[in-house]
């Protein structure tokens, strides 16, 4: 793995406004190439939107975003996107290697003819990607009709398969059950590693991922803060991001707890309730 | 359009299949039938295609009912209905773009609120032109239900201009839709115009059903808009295999239908339908027991 000497993302006193609202302002971010960092926060905070804006889609109200060495969106080719799931219904009659296969050239124009050396080339990548997810079993299969935690691993491939130089990925481990959070959360770690490619993860639950994470970017009462894992998650520094009592709780299997805040429920029952889409 | 229906052939199959088919393209009628049944089975099965993946079966529905008023008016004021099919069904793919734009709407029950409007206005428009124009009732029933053996060269002619035109936008844009339909954030993501895909692709929708409605009538279009492409799509998740599927499907059923009209006068969307529907029966039993 060889470090680009940029840092793979840096968002200088960035603000987004939604409407009328300020969503989040003054963010200051700096992920260096090669990192798993974490964005996390309570609903509605703007987590997905960060990676909007990193990807561009989203404009900056204020501040600056520089992906790659570039202004945000203009090296989105080197991005690989995984949005928030987005599960497929169980009729889609599409093969999971060409759910695959779209990430390398479906926005291509024109068709590809099925007996031509570039056809070949691009079937041997995605193949291989596939490979790298573990998919080979089920990729044949429509992709309606295998597992959730199946699902995601093509995505992933389907996100990896141009070989991006950052990763990111919206609440991945979201409606996966406690093994297959695991084993996902293990393949991007593995992924990130084998590659150096750097991985930017939305995640609503830190623990399955806690042990791999280099960095994590708390969003919450309209700012951020950033750092390692043992920096960010304590009481103090969310204490101060909330202007409000916030307690870290370590069980003794040592999963990371918040209690307290207007928003940040012990529990994640709430998860669904209505986080805005822009 | 030439007055001449199967029934004054008057053939009689033989079981001679090499005769049977010599005896019936003697007839220019059937020759132009069979010309104007592949063009149109060919260009639905491609674009039924997209449109089941897309489920967008009931704009599709609603763009083949506009070719009823489509036809009626261009009865009613003396021009040719190959106009009035492709302006109205055009003119309602363009109705139902700018109406379920996301900005206006969300979600896909609001889209087919849209569409169901749109459709209830068009059949209304189409029953009111036909009552203004007094005794229509014959051509009334073609609009509604299809009469193949009336088809002239020019129209065969303007068939098939409209359809290589159509897969030749396809052909262009074609990756990009498949990505767009199962995939549209990511796609987004990736700078495709999901957006202006969805607009493109109602048109050709429109185009497709204008179409089909000159062989199989308004109503039965989803003969071969829908049908070829829901057994291609049962039989097989590959996305060319499908395609490819779906035309060979549509082909045989029109072949099949266009043939059984001939030799039993029995009408030929009826005929065209059930060949088709037989093929989804059969592939739902299939698929039931694999």
């Amino acid at each position: 793995m060889a470090p680009v000497p940029e840092p793979a993302i840096q968002l200088r006193d960035a603000a987004v406004r939604v409407g009328d609202r300020v969503l989040w302002h003054d963010v200051n971010v700096e992920v260096p190439a090669g990192q798993f960092v974490a964005i996390l926060g309570p609903n509605g905070v703007g987590k997905s939107t960060l990676l909007k804006a990193v990807l561009g889609l989203v404009p900056l109200a204020a501040g600056e975003a520089i992906v790659l060495g570039q202004p945000a969106g203009a090296a989105n080719h080197d991005v690989g996107y995984l949005p928030q799931r987005r599960s497929f219904e169980p009729s889609l009659r599409v093969r999971g290697i060409d759910i695959v296969r779209l990430g390398l050239d479906g926005d291509r124009f024109g068709l590809s003819l099925p007996w031509s050396t570039k056809n070949r080339e691009a079937g041997r990548r995605v193949r291989e990607v596939i490979a790298r997810v573990d998919a080979t079993a089920f990729a044949a299969r429509p992709i309606g009709e295998v597992s959730g935690g199946e699902q995601q691993r093509l995505l992933i491939a389907q996100a990896l398969v141009r070989e991006p130089r950052l990763l990111m990925l919206d609440e991945p481990l979201d409606s996966l059950d406690l093994p297959n959070q695991s084993a996902i959360a293990e393949l991007i770690r593995r992924v990130s590693v084998d590659s150096g490619v750097t991985v930017l993860m939305v995640a609503h639950d830190v623990n399955p991922i806690l042990p791999y994470l280099d960095q994590v970017i708390y969003l919450a009462g309209g700012g951020a803060v950033c750092g390692t894992p043992a920096e960010v998650i304590t009481s103090e520094t969310l204490t101060a991001l909330y202007h409000t009592p916030i307690e870290v709780l370590r069980t003794s299997d040592g999963r990371l707890v918040v209690v307290g805040g207007p928003e940040a429920p012990a529990h994640h029952a709430d998860r669904h309730t209505g986080e805005p889409r822009r | 359009m030439m007055p001449v229906t199967a029934g004054s052939a008057n053939p009689s199959w033989s079981w001679n299949l090499a005769a049977d088919i010599r005896d019936m393209f003697s007839y220019p009628f059937m020759v132009n039938a069979f010309r104007a049944g592949t063009i149109v089975a060919i260009l639905a099965a491609v674009v039924g295609w997209y449109m089941v993946l897309r489920k967008q079966t009931f704009a599709g529905h609603t763009l083949s009912v506009a070719a009823f008023p489509g036809a009626a008016a261009a009865t009613l004021i003396g021009i040719s209905a190959t106009i009035g099919y492709f302006g109205f069904c055009l003119a309602a793919a363009a109705v139902i773009a700018v109406a379920s734009r996301p900005e206006r709407l969300r979600g896909f029950s609001a889209e087919s609120a849209v569409v169901g409007t749109v459709q209830a206005f068009v059949l209304a428009s189409g029953y009111l032109f036909a009552t203004l124009y007094n005794g229509v009732l014959s051509g009334l029933n073609d609009q509604l239900f299809g009469f193949t053996f009336g088809i002239t060269n020019d129209q065969v002619v303007t068939l098939g201009v409209v359809a290589l035109a159509v897969l030749a936008v396809l052909a262009v844009i074609g990756r990009r839709l498949f990505f767009a339909s199962i995939d549209g954030d990511v796609a987004g993501a990736r700078g495709v115009g999901v957006r202006l895909l969805g607009v493109t692709f109602l048109l050709v929708l429109g185009a497709a059903a204008a179409e089909a409605s000159q062989i199989t009538g308004a109503l039965l279009v989803f003969a071969l808009l829908v049908m070829p492409a829901a057994i291609a799509q049962r039989m097989t998740a590959r996305p060319l295999a499908g395609i490819a599927l779906a035309v060979v499907i549509g082909v045989v059923a029109s072949w099949a239908g266009l043939t059984m009209a001939y030799y039993t006068s029995y009408p030929s969307g009826f005929c065209i339908t059930s060949f088709a529907f037989a093929g989804f029966i059969a592939v739902r039993r299939f698929g039931a027991s694999a």
